[in-house]
């Protein structure tokens, strides 16, 4: 919530600052954006629809459950599933990996879980799709799983 | 191409799981509350978030010259593009999704293939934001691996992606942000 006030400050400021070098390049600027803005906003409904069903079929205990239940090569598999279809913001995926950690799940299947969460976004492809193309998205997603399970499994070496 | 005059698939859906929902809580399914709790939580996140994010892309737009962007991230730009877009990615915030119209921006104004998808790999892997929170919860030595193997492994992904791309004769996808054409079909994912 923090993070989201501060763009908002952010936002605004940039906005008045660049009011007072030039007034009608930043209204250009602020309607190209909303122009964007509006084009693509079907796909973020269909990412909201999409999100906040699979949240809510698949609570978060149960993702914990998941996660914790497996080691090894089914637990990273898991895991990298899990990451990549999930969309769970960072505040709320460290505290839960934590918690995993402590639960004496292996460094390897969080680093798994982590970094796929990050890197790979099965829900938001509509979104991606539209920005870079749909087999550019795809391919990007298959290698980003493929580069988070390696990450992981290096991370566990190492740690 | 036929231009298609139909109502986009996100607000079909959107009527439909509105209906299923609306369904659920009458004949008292909890899965249809977690849902309506879940989708109040992400709506006020885009509310906010993703108009802010838009209205600064509209902004950088009109005020960074595509000749810099081209200059400094461009086809030539070598290592110190990759790093100028990288540190460009690392102080920024939010979930990927909003990194998509920042990376489309970039193509448009002529930043490399590869520096575009160095961009989103650094965005999802190095975020300062991130970092803090992940050293926080699970120790820097974690972090600071993890970030740290990240880093080649999605050098090598841009190497990839921008070679595949190019190869392969696809582009990124053309979102006009001009007025006029604005019922044709924007969305061009495959070439020649």
């Amino acid at each position: 919530m923090n993070r989201d006030i501060a763009l908002i400050g952010i936002t605004i400021t940039i906005i008045m600052l660049s009011f007072l070098f030039d007034r009608r390049r930043t209204l250009k600027g602020v309607i190209t954006g909303a122009r964007m803005l509006y084009k693509l906003l079907p796909q973020f409904i269909l990412l909201l629809i999409f999100v906040s069903t699979c949240l809510g079929v698949v609570p978060q205990e149960t993702l914990a459950h998941l996660l914790g239940r497996q080691a090894g090569g089914p637990g990273v598999m898991i895991a990298a599933l899990i990451g990549s279809v999930a969309l769970i913001p960072g505040p709320i995926a460290y505290p839960l990996a934590a918690m995993l950690a402590e639960q004496g799940v292996s460094y390897t299947v969080l680093a798994v879980f982590v970094t796929s969460l990050m890197m790979v976004g099965v829900l938001t492809l509509p979104v991606e799709k539209e920005y870079l193309g749909t087999r550019i998205a795809i391919v990007r997603n298959l290698l980003s799983l493929i580069g988070a399970v390696f990450v992981g499994l290096i991370v566990g070496m190492i740690i | 191409m036929k231009a298609r005059k139909q109502v986009p698939a996100g607000y079909v859906l959107f009527i439909v799981w509105t209906v299923v929902v609306l369904i659920a809580e009458v004949m008292n399914v909890t899965i249809g509350r977690a849902m309506v709790i879940s989708f109040h939580g992400l709506l006020l996140e885009m509310v906010v978030l993703v108009p802010c994010i838009f209205i600064l892309i509209g902004l950088i737009d009109v005020w960074i010259p595509d000749q810099w962007i081209e200059n400094h991230v461009g086809e030539d730009s070598g290592l110190r593009g990759a790093v100028l877009v990288i540190l460009l990615a690392m102080f920024q915030g939010g979930p990927l999704y909003g990194a998509f119209p920042t990376a489309h921006l970039l193509r448009k104004k002529g930043c490399s293939l590869f520096n575009v998808f160095m961009y989103l790999g650094a965005f999802s892997a190095l975020k300062a934001p991130m970092l803090l929170f992940e050293a926080g919860f699970l120790g820097w030595r974690f972090a600071i691996v993890r970030a740290g193997v990240a880093l080649p492994v999605f050098t090598v992904i841009a190497l990839i992606m921008a070679r595949y791309s190019r190869g392969a004769g696809l582009r990124i996808s053309d979102i006009d942000t001009n007025a006029g054409d604005s019922d044709k079909p924007s969305i061009v994912s495959a070439s020649t």
